[in-house]
């Protein structure tokens, strides 16, 4: 078999611009709103009412235990018969944040658990309140516990997004999808799509290193 | 700069603490544990381990709630535990005390002089040229200036509980509250902690230690209480105590303390 060059190069901008005004724009949304959603869920789940524990305990079962292609549908093709109509791009953002805020939860209430006691309690002694001790005390400490895990999700989030072209979104894959369709050149075109999902999470993983090391600053190594 | 913001003058004392009791689930630690300090004055508490006497420290800066018993303080609050409290009468216990904790918990995430300026600065509202002045000052005085722009873990335990001291002074409590402030040093650093607290007694700064440094409680302490099972067993001057203890179970006590062997 021999190479394409020519279709390599020009099906590189098409597929590179899904990536840019698709799959990127996509994934920082969606994670971005995924980590507030996993932070509420989180302190629900740390709460002392049990109810509100129960509540926050079966969203992460839900989010976890059914497939994310099958949200997708249910928010896109299942909502409209119960009168709820959503956008493609809304769709996908909805069904990605609640995914990234169930998986997240777990992740972000354990790192809030590894703080020690005491620093809740240094927090109270010089005055802080409860949210305040949050906040300024142990949230930046367990930032720092949970970056590994976090990127781990954010970069699963990355080629998670390649399910939204099965809502009519265009971005990466879906431009992929077309091109192939349109040239039959299958092989090419999807190493093509794999080799852009691959550059964008190695540089993520760049970043996920100089995070770290920014977070680390404070601990002896 | 004094330390010291505690007036001398007022002769009712700055703390009164009556029938304290606490159980955790069927343990009762604290059975009625009575306590007055004394604007000024320096009490140490020791006791076994299990004994109720850090319970009796952390109840009164809010960090345990007590189920009987009054917490008063001169000039407010006043505590009754037989009634339910919230989080307002923590805050107003912690506006009169400050904690020193046996582990330090220095804020690893934020340099010496922010975690000492940070209950000044968010807490008590001072202007931050101010709050930056008198922590320069405190840590000045405690020989860690040099140090104010490190983080906790590049410190030495001594230095770090020096800090934690210096982060309890800013807040200018009318109490300070130490638990076990040297528990956890290596033994060649407990001095100069020691050293720090002795010196604050002297300046003036009323102080409640739960601690298991005798000579410190024999040389600082105005009054010493030894509490065991969860009362007050014997209390009194430390010359009393430590030579000629009135009840044999400070006796016994005092002698296992000083003759760990036998």
């Amino acid at each position: 078999m021999t190479i394409d060059w020519e279709l390599f190069f020009s099906s590189f901008g098409p597929i590179l611009s899904g990536a840019i005004t698709g799959t990127i724009p996509l994934t920082l949304m969606s994670f971005t709103l995924g980590l507030f959603i996993a932070l509420g869920v989180a302190l629900m789940r740390l709460s002392k009412v049990r109810v509100v524990k129960a509540i926050g305990w079966f969203y992460v079962s839900v989010i976890r235990g059914t497939p994310l292609l099958v949200q997708l549908f249910f928010i896109f093709y299942a909502l409209p018969n119960l009168g709820v109509l959503i956008d493609p791009w809304p769709s996908a953002v909805l069904a990605f944040s609640l995914n990234v805020g169930g998986y997240g939860a777990e992740v972000i209430r354990a790192a809030i658990l590894s703080v020690p006691r005491g620093q809740w309690e240094a927090g109270y002694t010089i005055g802080y309140s409860n949210t305040q001790t949050l906040w300024r005390v142990i949230l930046p400490q367990a930032a720092r516990v949970s970056v590994p895990p976090l990127s781990n999700t954010f970069i699963s989030l990355v080629k998670d997004t390649s399910l939204a072209s099965v809502v009519l979104v265009t971005e990466l894959f879906r431009e992929a999808r077309q091109i192939a369709v349109f040239t039959s050149e299958f092989v090419l075109i999807y190493l093509e799509a794999a080799l852009i999902y691959w550059l964008i999470c190695l540089a993520l993983g760049g970043l996920q290193g100089l995070l770290e090391k920014r977070l680390n600053r404070y601990v002896a190594v | 700069m004094s330390l010291s913001n505690a007036p001398l003058s007022s002769d009712a004392p700055l703390l009164q603490v009556r029938g304290l009791h606490k159980s955790f689930g069927d343990h009762e630690v604290l059975k009625s544990i009575d306590l007055s300090v004394k604007r000024g004055e320096v009490v140490t508490i020791i006791g076994p381990s299990g004994s109720g006497k850090t319970t009796v420290l952390r109840s009164l800066n809010g960090l345990e709630t007590p189920d009987g018993g009054e917490i008063l303080f001169d000039g407010g609050p006043e505590l009754d535990f037989q009634y339910p409290i919230g989080n307002t009468h923590r805050y107003a216990l912690r506006n009169r005390s400050a904690m020193v904790f046996q582990n330090y918990n220095l804020f690893p995430h934020k340099t010496v002089l922010q975690n000492v300026i940070e209950g000044p600065l968010r807490v008590r509202k001072t202007p931050r040229d101010q709050a930056i002045a008198e922590a320069d000052a405190l840590l000045d005085r405690v020989g860690l200036l040099a140090k104010r722009d490190q983080y906790p873990y590049q410190l030495s335990g001594g230095q770090q509980q020096r800090v934690g001291i210096v982060r309890a002074l800013a807040l200018k409590p009318d109490l300070l509250l130490f638990d076990e402030p040297t528990s956890a040093l290596d033994p060649e650093l407990v001095g100069e902690v020691l050293q720090v607290i002795k010196e604050l007694a002297e300046e003036g700064w009323t102080m409640v230690v739960v601690t298991h440094e005798l000579s410190f409680a024999r040389q600082v302490a105005d009054e010493v209480l030894f509490i065991d099972g969860g009362v007050v067993v014997e209390r009194g001057a430390p010359e009393t105590i430590f030579t000629k203890p009135a009840e044999p179970r400070t006796a016994q006590f005092l002698d296992r303390l000083l003759n760990p062997l036998h």
